[in-house]
């Protein structure tokens, strides 16, 4: 029996539906409303503007310049993010260039509250200065580290020491 | 050639051909949680070649991409540091030859983050965040490879020996360095030299490893003058395709 295909992730290569139906922008804020839907390709459950990669928009009639820091310098999500935004400003009728703007250094300092807390509530732990707070499946606070890298190149890998449970941590960067 | 093309062509050939051995290990380490950190170093030392060999492209203006360089050159371009085109060896080997050229790496980047040619120094900014963590964790598994069992200890003096007269040519200075140093682009190597030995010895020091005696230098990778056959065979894996099929794109 051959299994259904599940549904496509929203945002990925595979959903075909349109980033965006509305009327064509006419406002830097409506742009950034845009942007701030895409979701991260490897953690789908924030945005690019969670993440705090997008640090400018600037809107010329129906011409777009957006300017993206990357995560890691060798980041591979990092192009198709850039993709992403372009498919979903041409959906918006737009015609974007994408800048990468490595100056000032992309930080886990630009991270939003509301991403901290998608994150936790995804299971990633989110950055810390002194490593993760807490197990974000049980909460406990006795913790070991697995490995300085983990999945992603933003990512470590942690143990509860109380729930056994293994899971990752957003580095601080 | 200019001189800041050259320095530039060394920062991304040292990244570029550090950043290929280490994915050599990809699906090879002796344990997954080593698989992924060392795949990891290398994505973000590949990361760091795109721009390093983005900007020697753009100083160059030869219409010339990073792609270009990293993969039309032949072994007599390139400037890597004879250290970064060892073989892997063992674990232990490749642990030790990235904690050896990770502080290298840190005070150089630390330093190029004042560089007057403020691309530079962006760069640097960006770089150096993921250096520091690659230093970190180098030197903790040197340390603990080093004071571990009496089989890991001998491997990690065994690695040590054999790199060491690798050493020297990260500080070696020559026309280019001084050209560099004088614009106020970049330090002079050995003037990085006096605090590399302190964190070395310390590193060596806590991992009970004996800090070899001699001060002999290989020399010939920064300068393209000589090159190990290593870096041949490593280029020939590397640039296979683009060898192959000259001008296939995807
Ligand atoms: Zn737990």
């Amino acid at each position: 029996m051959v299994k259904p295909s599940p549904a496509p992730v929203p945002g990925s290569a595979a959903d075909t539906t349109p980033r965006y139906d509305g009327p064509v922008p006419q406002t830097e804020g409506e742009v950034w409303a845009i942007l701030s839907a895409i979701p991260d390709p490897e953690i789908p459950v924030i945005t690019i503007t969670d993440l705090g990669i997008v640090r400018d928009v600037t809107l010329i009639g129906e011409e777009v310049i957006v300017a993206v820091t990357p995560t890691y310098s060798g980041c591979p999500a990092t192009t198709v993010i850039g993709l992403a935004i372009e498919t979903a400003l041409r959906d918006a009728r737009l015609m974007p260039t994408i800048l990468t703007q490595i100056d000032p250094p992309w930080t886990t300092d630009w991270l939003t509250d509301e991403a901290r807390e998608k994150l936790r509530r995804y299971g990633i732990a989110p950055p810390s200065a002194t490593g993760p707070e807490a197990c974000p499946h049980c909460g406990a606070t006795t913790l070991t580290k697995v490995s300085q890298f983990g999945s992603t190149p933003c990512k470590a890998a942690w143990r509860c020491d109380a729930c056994l449970e293994p899971f990752d941590y957003f580095k601080c960067h | 050639m200019s001189d800041l093309f050259t320095f530039l062509t060394r920062m991304g050939d040292n990244t570029l051909v550090l950043g290929h051995r280490l994915s050599e290990w990809c699906g090879h380490a002796p344990v997954l949680e080593e698989d992924i950190a060392l795949a990891n170093t290398a994505l973000d030392l590949i990361g760091q070649t795109q721009m390093w060999l983005g900007l020697a492209a753009q100083v160059e203006g030869a219409g010339r991409s990073a792609d270009d360089l990293a993969m039309l050159r032949d072994a007599w371009d390139f400037r890597n540091l004879l250290l970064v085109e060892r073989p892997n060896g063992d674990f232990g080997a490749t642990i030790m030859r990235q904690c050896l050229f990770d502080r290298f790496h840190l005070l150089l980047l630390d330093a190029l983050t004042h560089s007057t040619d403020t691309r530079i120094a962006a760069i640097a900014a960006k770089a150096v965040k993921e250096v520091r963590y690659h230093a970190d964790r180098s030197a903790e598994l040197v340390i603990g490879l080093g004071d571990g069992t009496a089989e890991s200890h001998t491997r990690m003096q065994t690695a040590l020996d054999a790199l060491w007269p690798y050493v020297g040519e990260m500080f070696t200075d020559d026309a280019t360095d001084t050209a560099m140093a004088a614009a106020g682009i970049a330090p002079l190597p050995s003037t990085l030299r006096a605090a590399w030995d302190t964190q070395m010895t310390d590193i060596l020091t806590q991992a009970t490893l004996t800090r070899p005696d001699g001060d002999f230098a290989h020399q010939g990778g920064k300068n393209g003058a000589q090159h190990s056959e290593h870096l041949g065979h490593m280029l020939s894996q590397m640039q296979w395709l683009q060898r192959a099929y000259p001008g296939a794109t995807w």
